[in-house]
């Protein structure tokens, strides 16, 4: 099961691990992506804040949390290859995060509200 | 808000499929392909943008020479006709008003372009000025569309594509075709915002949209103003916004050569004089920041010890030079090539250095 954060975020729920990364609708927007400022393992990430940024040629752009809960790996493959990110942002998830709170899930959107998001920007 | 405006070419940016957003007031495109796709295609062949937004402004009359003197830091006195002057137009305190390029069309003529965001406010201070001076001054900026041909092919392609042979046309001069139908003539100057050899055509909406068309189908790269921003940022040309504002003067830009001390006046003198006099206080530097970590305009310079020392004006991820660089107005006891200095992003403080700011020595053909 995926979730969504309206800022373009996705949390991938696998038992209690969520697979943090953006969507492709973010991906496609951002182009070509040069850098990713991800957090370090044992971090702690909280739901709503913001827990690093993905740098494109363009811009700087926040990267939110969908879920709080202590980072368990980073993504090493985006250290130096970060455009993996607009090749396949599914399979490239940013961060792993074991959550705390399992319930913080219902405030999130799901696919439908969340392409429903995207087709009326 | 105001409504944004659109240029002429701007159903053909949508149907190209690019990135759409706001700038200086219009919808621009922002990107087709990607930025390095397009920044890439400009320094190694040619790309075409969309530069409909720049303002136009005709200054004519029995005083014209004397007036652009007045309001500009450079000095046009003496030039031949076809001749370009990149300068500013500087307030009573020596901030820039405006950056700008003016065209010489004759001692009695001058056709000045300036930046999109300030169209309104340039025409009404340059009127404002203009009251002891017998000259005419009128806001050409929706009469005109306007293309940059830009990149090492770009005479072949003026040539091949559009008919044009520029081939004689020397660095910042432009030559001036007389159409008979009632359109404005059409301007070809040897210029550009890219650090490479390049034209910019300025005519009508329909005879532009037919060389962008032109241009088009015969494979030269649509280019948006993403990369547009990466080319000016690597071969050190500032933006007005970024490098230049009314806070800042041309001096503390490190512009001086476009300033002409030795005019007997113009707007603005008196206190650069004494901003000269008293020592710069801020310069504009180059930087180059280790790390991966991207310096971004507004970003904190620190020096050694993490006292802030000055603000990021531009910073990219260097595409042509595989660096990442930045532009920065740092206080001058800060701002000698060499200066280790360190740049906050985000969380993390990163270290950087002092270096000349033209990143990328310019390609162009003088």
């Amino acid at each position: 099961m995926t979730y969504y954060l309206p800022s373009h975020e996705y949390a991938r729920i696998e038992g209690n691990v969520a697979y943090i990364g953006i969507t492709e609708y973010a991906a496609r927007q951002l182009g070509n992506v040069v850098y990713v400022d991800m957090p370090e393992v044992g971090d702690d990430v909280v739901a709503g804040e913001d827990f690093g940024a993905i740098e494109s040629v363009k811009a700087a752009s926040d990267l939110f949390a969908p879920v709080s809960g202590a980072v368990v790996e980073i993504n090493g493959l985006l250290i130096d290859n970060p455009k993996l990110i607009n090749e396949d942002p599914v399979a490239n998830w940013i961060i792993k995060v074991e959550m705390s709170d399992a319930s913080e899930l219902e405030s999130l959107l799901d696919s439908d509200a969340y392409n429903a998001l995207c087709s009326k920007e | 808000m105001e409504q944004l405006k659109t240029t002429y070419l701007h159903d053909r940016h949508v149907a190209l499929g690019a990135l759409m957003s706001p700038f200086g007031g219009f919808d621009m495109p922002i990107q087709y392909k990607g930025i390095v796709e397009e920044h890439n295609a400009v320094r190694q062949r040619c790309g075409v943008f969309d530069v409909s937004h720049m303002g136009e402004v005709r200054v004519s009359g029995s005083d014209a020479c004397r007036f652009v003197n007045h309001i500009f830091s450079n000095d046009i006195a003496g030039a031949p006709d076809g001749k370009i002057f990149y300068g500013m137009m500087l307030n009573a305190d020596g901030g820039v008003v405006d950056d700008l390029l003016v065209y010489k069309v004759s001692d009695d003529e001058y056709f000045l372009v300036i930046n999109a965001s300030n169209i309104d406010k340039d025409v009404k201070w340059i009127k404002s000025h203009a009251g002891a001076f017998d000259v005419t001054v009128e806001d050409e900026s929706d009469v005109y569309s306007q293309i940059a041909v830009q990149g090492p092919d770009a005479e072949r392609c003026m040539r091949d594509v559009l008919g044009m042979d520029s081939s004689g046309l020397d660095f910042y001069t432009f030559e001036t075709w007389k159409v008979y139908d009632g359109d404005p003539d059409i301007i070809v100057s040897r210029t550009g915002y890219t650090g490479e050899d390049g034209f910019e055509i300025y005519a009508s909406d329909e005879r532009i949209s037919e060389f962008w068309d032109m241009l088009v189908k015969a494979g030269v790269q649509p280019c948006g103003l993403g990369c547009r921003d990466t080319l000016r940022f690597e071969a050190g040309l500032p933006l007005y916004g970024d490098e230049l504002d009314e806070d800042i003067t041309p001096l503390e830009a490190g512009l001086g050569m476009f300033v002409k001390m030795d005019k007997p006046e113009f707007i603005g003198k008196d206190a650069l004089a004494a901003q000269k006099a008293a020592g710069l206080a801020r310069k504009c530097v180059g930087l180059k920041v280790e790390g991966q970590a991207i310096p971004r305009h507004g970003y904190e310079v620190l020096d050694a010890a993490g006292n802030v020392v000055g603000a990021v004006t531009t910073g990219y991820h260097s595409i042509t030079l595989d660096e990442n660089l930045a532009m920065a107005l740092v206080s001058a006891g800060h701002s000698k090539v060499g200066t280790g200095l360190q740049v906050r992003v985000r969380r993390k403080v990163f270290p950087a250095t002092v270096i000349g700011k033209r990143f990328y020595t310019p390609n162009y053909k003088k």
